[in-house]
């Protein structure tokens, strides 16, 4: 007879020493591991819970000025400084990494109320209500020597944003007209008007350099192009908005935060309808930065919250906020993807997480490994009830939590009057306007 | 946008080919006209796979000019892929969205990338089954286990050996998961645990009582044992954890690993399931069915089977007071019943003296054999092995589902008293039998699985990979309410919620959201609007709508 019996030899699966690592032989076979639904499931579940526990976001919080934070400007190389003007006309230039304050500038008499860094990251330009267009050096100037700027534009009218080219020696502000000037000029080469009286933002378009958007006080959003003569369309909503901000992956979308508590997003091509609104806020939504990666990006709102938008879904993914963080008035996302940063009336800048549950510092590659594949198992089970739940769930403060359930339900009486019009009225007498098509009035070319 | 896709097509112009590119440029572009759109899209894609293939065949060309005889990947047997194949591939609809299309297609090619790989690691499993031929004119049915234990080295021959006790009536007996420990109940009290390979005592206690049944909970740590009245957990030291009154006239055990659910069969016909991690009873079922008796589980989807009186096995699980499915399988008792591992074949033996084969998946009986005597008591190893015990004889059949004569066994053995139980050690070739003598283990080449998963089941685990086994074993364990025939419900679309809530949509909106709109021509210039080329527009546009509705021809 042939015979053998499974029998095998210790030394193949028990380690030689206690110093060597255990032996780990594997079988793939289903049928040795059962349940793997379920099982990944209840993974996926944990991976969700575990997410909401580690979710701390709030890092730090930089505080030194001495009246509200007005606006923010990142460094253009360096990640770890920061620019940002206050109410009382100081500039201060912070140390991200050690949390401190590098130096300060008393730059304008009034409000600063834009800051810019050119693209070398030699220097920064600030607008204030001195009606003056001051050039800083980055660099702080030696022992006993006054701060002065590197150059001092005098303008008949207050500016109330600027922003840099990102190559060339160019820059624009905007306050009763957009201007274009060039470094070397004191006067602006190209002046845009369209029948406004009042510009808020100005924006150069990270990708397509030329183009240039700005929101005016009538509403409406403008595009220019540097090379023409006139400013190219323009797009009218129903109310104002306050900033603009382009998606540096995309050329041609930008987002706007709009005064009736949404965002917009537009496809420069066309202007006729957004290409997505997000309804999240329930105040103004004072200031708008794009992520560096184009898929994400942050707002501030008069709330007293910050949140954190995908760029193609209508309703945010992540809000912030803090007891003693007051109305948000500028928000800046760090260019390593990493960190957001939020400069509040109660004159404290916070820096925040982007991802409010990533571990910092540097990860082993078991660690690294375990995030992805929790990762991938809350994105293949996100839309199990029980786990959507508990990703979705985030804590707010009672009044803006009472705030968001009285729009909702004033949001709701208007649909259902809507339907209930529709329906009674003869067919095709009452169009449906879409969502996306009520928020704006007109384009005009 | 078409300017990207341009790109694909061509390579970028030098300044040389400015002229010469120009005619030939511009006569492409013509070429390429809007019409084709899909062909355009096809295309880029084509081009870049050549562009791979091209690069794949310039890295297989060797410096000394010779030619790989056998160019491109290995090729796998479908047997194997099959084996690791888990649902089927998806169709994707020509008329669904460019992005869904993409992700789709990049999920299948992960699949079938992790697919190719598992079915290429079994080359590298270490160990392969055991198996017994007998010569020309010997059947394998009459070697006795004395021969084989000499036949075969020292340690497989000390596998076979015998335990006398005769004292303690007659033993019931549990294999732990990874198949070290053995636990032995005899029904006059007597309970020991003891490391079979290596003979060392773990412990050993008697109760003092009748005992029904044993089985080990999650590890070799603790051990259930259903006593006269109450259910009891012990230690491995033998020290009794717990007494829990709720569970009464306990009469069989399964432990639902992957749940760390114990369900208990009870002489008043309750089956209740307690979870032995948090030490709460999930569920309590009043199966008003009598005396339950035969109890198994499906391992695949951790199913109770309980085998009546009436010929009938019902299938239970703990989200459901009534039994999911009740199938009449014999027309005498229910003796015995089994499932095995993969869940797609249940066998049951009667007091009719059939052995019956069933597929469990589709409820359909497939064969059915005549026992002589009756089986009492049946078993599945990890490989498909089936035994069968008749009063004191003890039979192993292979190939229970193909389907041929079950007239000559595999391998026999009788032993020294009526046999009261039979379970197969997991990953070794070894049926342990428990009798009104004692115990006894036999060699049954063939039975056990060769290769275990270190991840799920290690035999040769060191304390702290046990313990930290169990810590991932907690954090994965399954809820209860998941227990259902089909363990990968979760997994699945729910079509039927989808398009009651999209019904429910188009009520409350007005209209259907996801509708495209009526293809309405345009009104062109110089007499491409009359009537019959309108219509012949409509209709392009309605055949091409047609042929997307249709499922693709090919794979």
């Amino acid at each position: 007879m042939k015979v053998k019996v499974l029998c095998r030899n210790p030394d193949d699966y028990v380690r030689e020493t206690t110093r060597d690592i255990q032996r780990v032989p594997r079988n793939y076979d289903p049928t040795l591991h059962p349940f793997e639904v379920p099982r990944e499931y209840t993974r996926a579940l944990n991976a969700t819970k575990m997410e909401r526990l580690f979710a701390k976001p709030f890092v730090a919080s930089l505080g030194g000025h001495r009246d509200g934070v007005s606006c923010l400007a990142k460094h253009a190389k360096s990640l770890s400084t920061v620019l940002s003007g206050a109410c009382d006309g100081e500039v201060k230039v912070w140390n991200l990494s050690r949390r401190e304050c590098l130096r300060t500038i008393p730059a304008h008499e009034g409000f600063v109320r834009a800051i810019c860094s050119r693209f070398c990251g030699t220097s920064f330009f600030t607008v204030g209500d001195d009606k003056t267009v001051k050039q800083w050096r980055m660099e702080a100037p030696g022992y006993r020597v006054r701060e002065e700027p590197l150059n001092t534009i005098l303008g008949k009218a207050v500016y109330t944003g600027i922003d840099h080219h990102q190559s060339e020696g160019t820059f624009a502000t905007c306050g009763q007209t957009v201007d274009i000037w060039d470094e070397q000029r004191t006067s602006p080469i190209r002046s845009f008007s369209w029948g406004v009286d009042s510009f808020s933002c100005v924006r150069y378009n990270p990708v397509e350099t030329e183009l240039l958007a700005s929101c005016a006080s009538d509403r409406s959003i403008v595009l220019y192009d540097m090379r023409e003569s006139t400013p190219l369309k323009k797009v009218i909503m129903k109310l104002r908005s306050n900033t603009l901000c382009w998606n540096p992956m995309e050329a041609y979308n930008f987002t706007c935060s709009n005064e009736d508590y949404n965002l917009y997003t537009y496809d420069m091509r066309y202007l006729e309808t957004p290409v997505t609104v997000h309804m999240d806020h329930v105040s103004a939504v004072l200031d708008v930065d794009y992520s560096p990666t184009g898929k994400e990006f942050v707002s501030a709102s008069f709330d007293r919250t910050i949140r954190i938008f995908p760029k193609d879904k209508g309703h945010s993914r992540e809000v912030y906020h803090t007891k003693r963080m007051q109305h948000v008035i500028c928000v800046r996302w760090s260019a390593d993807n990493k960190y957001v940063l939020s400069g509040s009336d109660e004159m404290n800048i916070r820096v925040w997480k982007a991802n409010a549950s990533e571990k910092l510092g540097v990860l082993t590659s078991r660690e690294k490994a375990a995030v992805q594949y929790n990762q991938k198992l809350k994105a293949k089970f996100k839309n199990h009830p029980k786990v959507r739940r508990i990703a979705h769930h985030r804590h707010l403060p009672r009044d803006i939590f009472k705030q968001k359930r009285e729009l909702r339900d004033m949001k709701e009486a208007r649909r259902r009057k809507e339907q209930n019009v529709h329906k009674h009225s003869k067919p095709g007498s009452v169009p449906i306007v879409t969502e996306k098509e009520k928020h704006v009035v007109t384009v005009v070319e | 946008s078409r300017l990207i896709l341009r790109s694909y097509l061509k390579p970028p112009k030098r300044y040389w080919e400015v002229n010469a590119g120009e005619e030939n440029g511009e006569a492409e572009n013509t070429d390429v006209s809007p019409n084709q759109d899909n062909i355009s899209k096809e295309q880029p894609d084509k081009i870049r796979d050549e562009r791979r293939q091209k690069k794949k065949r310039s890295h297989g060309s060797f410096i000394s000019g010779k030619k790989d005889p056998f160019p491109g990947e290995a090729p796998i047997p479908n047997e194997q892929l099959k084996k690791f194949q888990r649902g089927e591939k998806f169709q994707v609809s020509v008329t669904a969205r460019q992005k869904v299309k993409e992700t789709i297609l990049r999920s299948e090619a992960a699949s079938d990338l992790a697919l190719k790989q598992a079915a290429r690691y079994d080359l590298l499993l270490p160990e392969e089954s055991g198996f017994l031929e007998g010569d020309d004119d010997e059947d394998t049915c009459t070697i006795l286990q004395e021969d084989i234990a000499d036949a075969v080295d020292i340690t497989s021959g000390a596998k076979y050996f015998n335990l006398h006790l005769t004292q303690f009536g007659p033993y019931r007996l549990d294999y732990s998961r990874t198949g070290r420990h053995l636990l032995l109940g005899g029904k006059r009290g007597h309970v020991s645990c003891i490391e079979w390979q290596t003979k060392n005592l773990t412990c050993e206690i008697n109760v003092m009582e009748t005992i029904h049944d044993v089985k080990w909970l999650h590890s070799e740590a603790m051990f259930a044992v259903a006593q006269k009245q109450w259910l009891y957990i012990y230690d491995s030291k033998g020290i009794e954890l717990h007494c829990i009154k709720k569970f009464n006239n306990v009469l069989r055990m399964q432990f639902l690993p992957y749940h760390f659910l114990l369900a208990t069969a009870s002489a008043t016909g309750f089956l209740q399931y307690l979870d032995v991690s948090v030490g709460k009873e999930v569920s309590a079922i009043g199966t008003k069915l009598g005396r339950l008796d035969v109890m198994a589980q499906n391992p695949h989807n951790a199913i109770v089977h309980l085998g009546h009186p009436n010929g009938t096995v019902s299938l239970w699980s703990p989200n459901q007071r009534e039994p999911l499915v009740k199938m009449l399988c014999h027309r005498g008792g229910v003796r015995s019943l089994t499932v095995d591992r993969s869940g797609t074949y249940m066998v049951t033996s009667g007091l009719d003296r059939k052995l019956k084969v069933y597929d469990i998946r589709a409820f359909k009986a497939l064969h059915s054999y005549f026992l002589p005597a009756g089986a009492s008591c049946l078993s599945l190893s990890q490989r498909g092995l089936l035994s069968a015990a008749t009063g004191d004889v003890v039979q192993v059949y292979r190939d229970v589902w193909g389907g041929g004569s079950m007239s000559k066994p595999y391998m026999a053995h009788r032993v020294r008293g009526a046999v009261w139980g039979v379970d197969y050690c997991p990953f070794e070739d070894v049926l342990g039998i428990g009798h009104e003598a004692g115990f006894t283990s036999m060699i049954v080449p063939g039975a056990g699985e060769p290769n275990f998963d270190a991840l799920d089941m290690n035999p040769y685990r060191s304390t702290k990979q046990r313990q930290e086994w169990e810590v991932k074993a907690l954090l994965d364990k399954v809820q209860p309410e998941l227990i259902g025939l089909d363990p990968g419900l979760l997994s699945k679309v729910d079509q039927a919620t989808f398009e009651q809530k999209h019904k429910e949509r188009v009520e409350a909106l007005g209209y259907d959201p996801l509708a495209t709109e009526k293809f309405k021509p345009r009104l062109k210039k110089r007499g491409r609007s009359s009537a019959g080329a309108v219509e012949r527009r409509k209709k392009k546009v309605a055949h091409e709508d047609q042929k997307a509705l249709r499922p693709p021809m090919y794979d």
